[in-house]
């Protein structure tokens, strides 16, 4: 298949999505592809002086507003460049990129930074500047007064999960995980539309990792900014993209889609290879117990007789019953003890250990089914009450 | 000369002593004026040499081809011996103000140049990225976020340079424009050894004086480069 050069996505904004209720007007577009475009790429190429091939070869690219988009590719394939074409940092050889409609190169180079956040993987802080003053920047270049600052600075550092004690300190006495949050929280300072991230957190251990991806995706929850997000971390791409966009050397778009669009059917062999083992296992992780339609189990009432229950074992093909009273789930009892009861309540019970909720992932899912003794994941509402179980057999039919 | 005993220095105090106190009590008007002569020339001479190298820095910064050429020719002035220059002065400027201090600013040049553009390209690299990713301006960065975090740097090289001036002050009164060298040229001239430590012990303590006071200026100027230390 050869590569898609411009957006894809026929299914429109859901996947992914579709479980989180905070989800900005994308989910109401309904045209297919990627809400209104913020940033816009069309053809787009860059050739350093000297080098044999273009960096970036007439790419195009429409990121949504409001979205998450991830470029990802491996070393060396455009995505820094392409990232610092849509701020200037590099000017394109050929090709135009417009920002909120506007084409780049008609502003000043200055103006327009201002008003695109920019974060990158060796932070940069000014070293010189307290916490304070650095998350102040583009504030004070844009002039604005004392009280204000000072205000937006304290309202960013809880944004950004930043102690209000470090705001007088100087970068250096910071952890590499707090910098970060000083990067993310001084480019948003002037609450700029947009948002440009060059592998924010490579330079991280993986804990701290895991903790910025998770604030970044919360503050996004909020705040609704187009962000591009630059990076070779294919998991990264997934957990945080709205969409993601793969790139090969040169800039080549293989493939642009919904992180589930694009692990269901990747678009060609290098977008497979890149995606990597475990497909998919990432798929699961993306697709939540609500979307998946539940088995009613081997479920009796407590005070039901005993042969009601060898019915459901034997249609279920099981050797255990469900204990429900109402919908309140008692427990289970294993098929060999209801032999002497005269109710199915009366038999010796084992409550489950562990639940699933509606917004579980089914990759969770699957790893209490291996883990129970049942071969099922109860699924409860968040009042406890029972919904119905989860066996692998379900979660394949999902992944269809 | 008779060499000196710090052992008998008070004992038997007089002419031929290493240093003759009663002289020194009756000099304290000339002493000041040689102190204010001295301090003079070299602050002329390190602010002159500060703003030349500034221009020469930012030259060589802009126009990178430069460098080499402008640091040639600063070392070149740092490598004349300071009495060559002076005589080679002389005739053209004649025993003035303007001989001294085209004398002791050259010898500020080369230190003060280096000093410079290290200081200024060993700003990271990822700083100056983000700042111009937060919409600096050239200039604005440059005076804002590149001049700020080369001052320690700077600063290092205008110890060394205020340092090798008060040194240096001490040969201009060989061309009439006093300072501690006035002192030193009188006690030659006569034999006297006690002017020759005056005005040597002053010139080496102003020295150190100078050089305390630049680093109490580099510690206002770097607030962070301590609090990064803790
Ligand atoms: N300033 C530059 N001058 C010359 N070549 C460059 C420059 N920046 C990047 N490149 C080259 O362009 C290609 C893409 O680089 P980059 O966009 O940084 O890749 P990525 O961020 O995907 O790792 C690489 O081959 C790189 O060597
Ligand atoms: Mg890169």
């Amino acid at each position: 298949m050869q590569s898609q050069q411009t957006v894809g996505g026929a299914d429109g904004p859901v996947g992914a999505d579709a479980a989180t209720p905070a989800v900005p007007a994308t989910a109401t577009q309904p045209t297919a592809g990627p809400a209104e475009a913020a940033i816009r790429l069309v053809a787009v190429t860059k050739a350093f002086p000297q080098a044999t091939s273009p960096a970036v070869d007439r790419l195009s690219l429409e990121v949504g507003r409001g979205e998450l988009t991830a470029l990802v590719g491996p070393s060396g394939c455009g995505k820094s460049t392409t990232l610092k074409m849509i701020n200037r940092l590099i000017e394109p050889t050929s090709g135009t990129i417009e920002v909120g409609g506007v084409e780049v190169r008609d502003q000043p180079r200055h103006e327009l930074r201002r008003q695109i956040g920019y974060v990158i993987q060796q932070i940069g802080l000014f070293p010189h500047r307290t916490v304070a003053d650095n998350i102040a920047t583009v504030p004070r270049l844009l002039g604005w007064r004392k009280a204000t600052i000072r205000a937006r600075t304290a309202e960013l550092a809880g944004q950004v999960g930043l102690d209000r004690d470090l705001l007088d300190r100087y970068p250096s006495a910071l952890s590499g995980g707090q910098q970060q949050r000083v990067g993310v929280a001084r480019a948003l300072a002037a609450d700029p539309p947009v948002l440009l991230m060059d592998e924010p957190y490579s330079a991280v251990d993986p804990i701290v990792r895991a903790h910025l991806q998770d604030d970044l995706a919360r503050l996004q929850q909020e705040l609704h900014k187009t962000i591009v997000l630059v990076t070779h971390d294919v998991d990264e791409a997934i957990k945080l993209g709205d969409r993601i966009a793969l790139l090969n050397v040169g800039g080549h778009l293989e493939q642009f889609g919904t992180p589930a669009e694009v692990l269901r059917a990747p678009a060609n062999e290098f977008v497979e290879r890149f995606l990597g083992r475990e497909r998919g296992l990432k798929r699961m992780a993306l697709i939540t117990v609500a979307e998946v339609p539940l088995g009613g189990g081997p479920m009796v009432q407590a005070d039901a007789a005993p042969a009601e229950a060898e019915a459901a074992m034997a249609a279920e093909g099981v050797d255990w019953v469900g204990v429900l009273a109402g919908d309140e789930l008692l427990g289970w009892a294993d098929g060999a003890d209801l032999a002497g009861a005269a109710r199915v309540g009366d038999a010796p019970r084992t409550p489950f250990r562990a639940f699933v909720r509606p917004g579980t992932t089914i990759r969770e899912a699957l790893d209490n089914i291996v883990n129970s003794r049942t071969r099922v994941a109860v699924v409860l509402d968040d009042d406890d009450r029972y919904l119905g179980m989860l066996t692998v057999d379900h979660l394949a039919e999902a992944l269809e | 000369m008779t060499p000196a005993v710090p052992g008998v220095l008070l004992a038997e105090n007089g002419p031929d002593s290493f240093i003759w106190w009663a002289w020194v009590g009756d000099h304290l008007d000339e002493i000041w004026e040689r102190t204010v002569q001295h301090v003079q020339l070299t602050v002329i001479a390190l602010v002159v040499g500060f703003a030349v190298s500034t221009v020469l820095a930012l030259i060589a910064l802009r126009f990178r081809r430069t460098y080499t050429p402008i640091t040639g020719f600063a070392g070149v002035l740092y490598a004349i011996p300071s009495l060559a220059l002076f005589a080679f002065l002389v005739p053209i400027t004649g025993l003035s103000l303007l001989t001294a201090e085209i004398g002791l600013v050259s010898y500020t040049l080369l230190i003060l140049v280096r000093n410079m553009v290290a200081g200024i390209d060993g700003v990271p690299a990822a700083v100056r990225e983000a700042a111009d990713g937060m919409g600096y301006t050239p200039w604005r960065r440059f005076v804002a976020v590149d001049a700020r975090l080369a001052t320690p740097t700077i600063v290092a090289g205008v110890r060394i340079a205020a340092v090798t001036t008060v040194g240096l002050v001490t040969v201009t009164a060989l061309i009439g424009q006093g300072g501690y060298g006035a002192l030193i040229n009188d006690g030659l001239s006569r034999s006297f050894n006690t002017p020759i430590v005056v005005g040597a012990a002053l010139s080496i303590l102003l020295a150190m004086a100078v050089d305390l006071l630049l680093v109490g200026a580099e510690r206002l100027l770097t607030p962070w480069a301590r609090a990064g230390r803790r």
